[in-house]
């Protein structure tokens, strides 16, 4: 053999043992690609799909959840109703720190079970401050507890939302009735918007979410609480598929307490108008200028 | 020019499509030949590779739950290493400005290896933010016309546009220039003048809009600083020569490419300011911070003194400030400023500095305490720090591979026209 030859030889030996490692190296990730269909992979953005489309999303969902996960479920596509905008006001005198409102979230919205996944975390807080750097969110024991007040913070549906500001893809946007929504098909799971969110509101999925058949929420919404995909940011949306229907939000259902408020903002007989009116309300970090639609206020 | 064109062995111009598939194959030839320290070198490069490509599958199979970072702290060492690989990529035109701007005929014989690097770094600073996605299968969406867009009101849109604009900028310039020498025609000033002195300007583009993505964000206030774009050009101008200096030097003694002297004590000079411009402005944000004190400085504090007995970034940053603090005395030490090692152990010291400070030491503490003043740390996972070992080996590898083909052509080792000058 020539040395041309011979040196030809090793490095086509070299290249294709280095393919071979290449390939071997990453076999894992057919658990990921196994999973995913074509036809998701090629599923446009939420607003472009037609009509005829959404049908196709919502029954091939529903297909894939009674496939994966043993459970039947049903996905609809509730659009807001002209003539609603929802808000949402919650009073801190009343709120007791029950957590009942974070557990009933983590029912309705078929969150991941490990992780123990809510929408919304409760602060417990310092009497005589507002300043979350005296707050806590892992107490763990009676409450209300002395000296201290509660403050449960979920997305705010900002009116000038930093998190859809951010999004490269406009994977999440504000509805017409005020509510920030995410396409879970769409997100590429970049996380800018989890920076971007002065409030905490955003999740992302680590993981694929956990959640036995037997305790999966089967009245589910394509933009609310459809079990989430691996790897995209999620958030509170008001329960839409709730609310649209003319139904409170889990939490709000949920609170013993009588803390919370939710309705329509334009409607001038609503409790939320009459809290608007009536107590002095105020937002969170109101100096960024993010015009929250969730309101606090103090009796 | 076109007097010159009996003497050229290439004339009509649909050739190209003879010689460019040539000149393609002969790159590939040239990757895989040399002696046995490049196979040594590219063996275990891919080695390292290799073992990045496999945690990456994992994660992609498991999830971003392999990685340590949380709702908390959602962007961690990958962020941390985009951002400091933007800014090498952006330094590589410290050898640009001089080459061209200044006529440093010495710098102009040299300067693609400044330029190759930039092609790295920015093919490293794009992996790192594709391994950071949660779903990189929907890479798609981004694409404008197919996908959906958000420019220009998303800065990430605009980052996109300004590291692959600057990609296909240097991958022109380099190409241009090696093609061009390898079927023996003589450069035409039109096709690369235009293309450096636009990337002279891109090159600043890049880490400025890589610091507006963080900068824009009112919900965190160590990055809602208007010193972050000036300290992220500065600290460029720091690792860029750092890297071109000690790459310079390998070349000189591994590659048969003459090196001058001139370029590599430019560049000295170069850096022998920035490092003291980049603790300067380091200064700056420190006294701001810790003067005015209060909730606004709390990341700050995290950082540089721990907050509550948490303390996992305090190692970090002063290691960097004291690797930056001695390779900027070294490099004004009468003793040292004229040895050759000396400057070279500045190198290697500053570059590291900058890796942490404006890695780890930036994109951390954002996060700590969080939005809602929730203190939960972070520390890299085994796969992070695998796919970060891989992606650099893969830029590494690049790199190798672009200049040692710049060399053989640019040497006339390697071309259809044998012509001398260049």
């Amino acid at each position: 053999m020539t040395d041309v030859t011979r040196r030809a030889a090793i490095t086509g030996i070299g290249a294709t043992l280095g393919a071979a490692a290449f390939a071997k190296a990453m076999e894992p990730i057919q658990k990921f690609t196994a999973d995913l269909s074509l036809d998701q992979f090629l599923q446009q953005h939420y607003r472009e799909l037609t009509p005829d489309e959404i049908e196709k999303v919502l029954r091939r969902i529903e297909e894939e959840t009674l496939r994966d996960r043993g459970a039947r479920v049903s996905v609809a596509d509730d659009r807001p109703i002209p003539g609603v905008q929802f808000g949402y006001a919650l009073n801190l005198s009343v709120c007791n720190g029950c957590r009942k409102c974070a557990e009933a979230c983590h029912q309705e919205n078929n969150h991941d079970r490990p992780s123990n996944q809510s929408y919304i975390r409760v602060f417990e807080m310092a009497q005589g401050s507002l300043d979350f750097e005296h707050a806590n969110t892992t107490y763990d024991h009676a409450v209300p507890a002395p000296g201290k007040y509660y403050m449960p913070v979920q997305c705010l549906q900002c009116d000038d939302a930093p998190c859809v500001a951010v999004c490269p893809v406009e994977a999440t946007w504000k509805e017409e009735d005020g509510i920030v929504v995410i396409d879970y098909d769409w997100c590429i799971g970049c996380r800018y918007c989890e920076a971007a969110c002065p409030y905490h509101a955003r999740r992302f999925n680590w993981t694929k979410p956990e959640i036995e058949a037997s305790e999966i929420n089967p009245d589910q919404g394509y933009l609310s609480n459809r079990v989430r995909p691996q790897g995209v940011v999620e958030k509170c949306h008001f329960c839409l598929h709730r609310t649209r229907r003319g139904k409170l939000p889990a939490c709000a259902e949920a609170c013993p307490t009588g803390a919370r408020v939710f309705g329509n903002l334009l409607d001038p007989e609503s409790p939320i108008r009459w809290v608007l009116d009536n107590k002095r309300v105020f937002v969170l970090k109101e100096e960024l200028g993010t015009r929250p639609r969730f309101f606090y206020f103090f009796d | 020019m076109a007097a010159q064109s009996p003497s050229l062995p290439i004339q009509d111009e649909d050739s190209h499509l003879v010689t460019y598939p040539r000149f393609l194959w002969e790159c590939v030839k040239i990757s895989f030949d040399g002696g046995p320290l490049f196979y040594a070198w590219m063996t275990a490069l891919t080695a390292i590779a290799l073992v990045g490509a496999n945690a990456w599958a994992n994660q992609m199979a498991e999830g971003m739950v392999l990685t340590n970072m949380t709702d908390h702290v959602s962007w961690g060492l990958y962020i941390a290493n985009f951002t400091f690989g933007v800014g090498l990529a952006a330094g590589a035109v410290m050898m640009v400005i001089p080459a061209y701007l200044y006529d440093d005929r010495e710098m102009h014989d040299v300067v693609i290896v400044g330029e190759l690097l930039a092609i790295s770094a920015i093919i490293v600073s794009l992996a790192f933010v594709i391994v950071d996605m949660g779903r990189p299968d929907r890479l798609w969406h981004m694409i404008p016309g197919i996908g959906r867009f958000h420019w220009p009101i998303s800065m990430l849109t605009w980052d996109v546009i300004v590291l692959n604009g600057y990609l296909l900028l240097n991958l022109h310039i380099t190409g241009y220039m090696v093609y061009s020498r390898f079927i023996g025609k003589p450069l035409n000033r039109r096709w690369y003048i235009p293309f450096v002195f636009l990337s002279v300007v891109w090159a600043i583009s890049i880490h400025t809009v890589t610091a507006f993505l963080y900068t824009g964000l009112g919900s965190r206030p160590f990055w809602n600083d208007a010193i972050i774009a000036p300290r992220f050009i500065a600290s460029a101008f720091v690792t860029g020569p750092a890297f071109l200096i000690v790459a310079l030097r390998l070349i000189r003694r591994i590659a048969n490419l003459s090196i001058p002297d001139g370029a590599i004590d430019t560049l000295t000079s170069i850096l022998r300011v920035t490092v003291w411009i980049n603790l300067f402005l380091l200064t700056s944000e420190v006294f701001t911070q810790f003067y005015t004190g209060g909730t606004h400085a709390a990341a700050a504090r995290y950082l540089y003194l721990g907050i509550e007995g948490k303390t996992a970034l305090v190692p970090w940053i002063w290691t960097a400030i004291g690797l930056n603090l001695a390779a900027a005395i070294l490099l004004v030490t009468p003793a040292s400023r004229e040895r050759r090692q000396g400057v070279l152990l500045a190198c290697v010291l500053t570059f590291a500095g900058v890796w942490i400070e404006k890695g780890m030491g930036m994109i951390v503490p954002a996060f700590v305490p969080s939005t809602m003043h929730e203190l939960v740390e972070y520390v890299p996972s085994l796969t992070e720090w695998k796919l970060t070992a891989g992606i650099w080996a893969v830029g590494i590898g690049i790199f190798t591979v672009s200049v040692k083909i710049s060399a053989h052509v640019l040497t006339g080792r390697s071309g259809l026209g044998k012509r001398k000058e260049f």
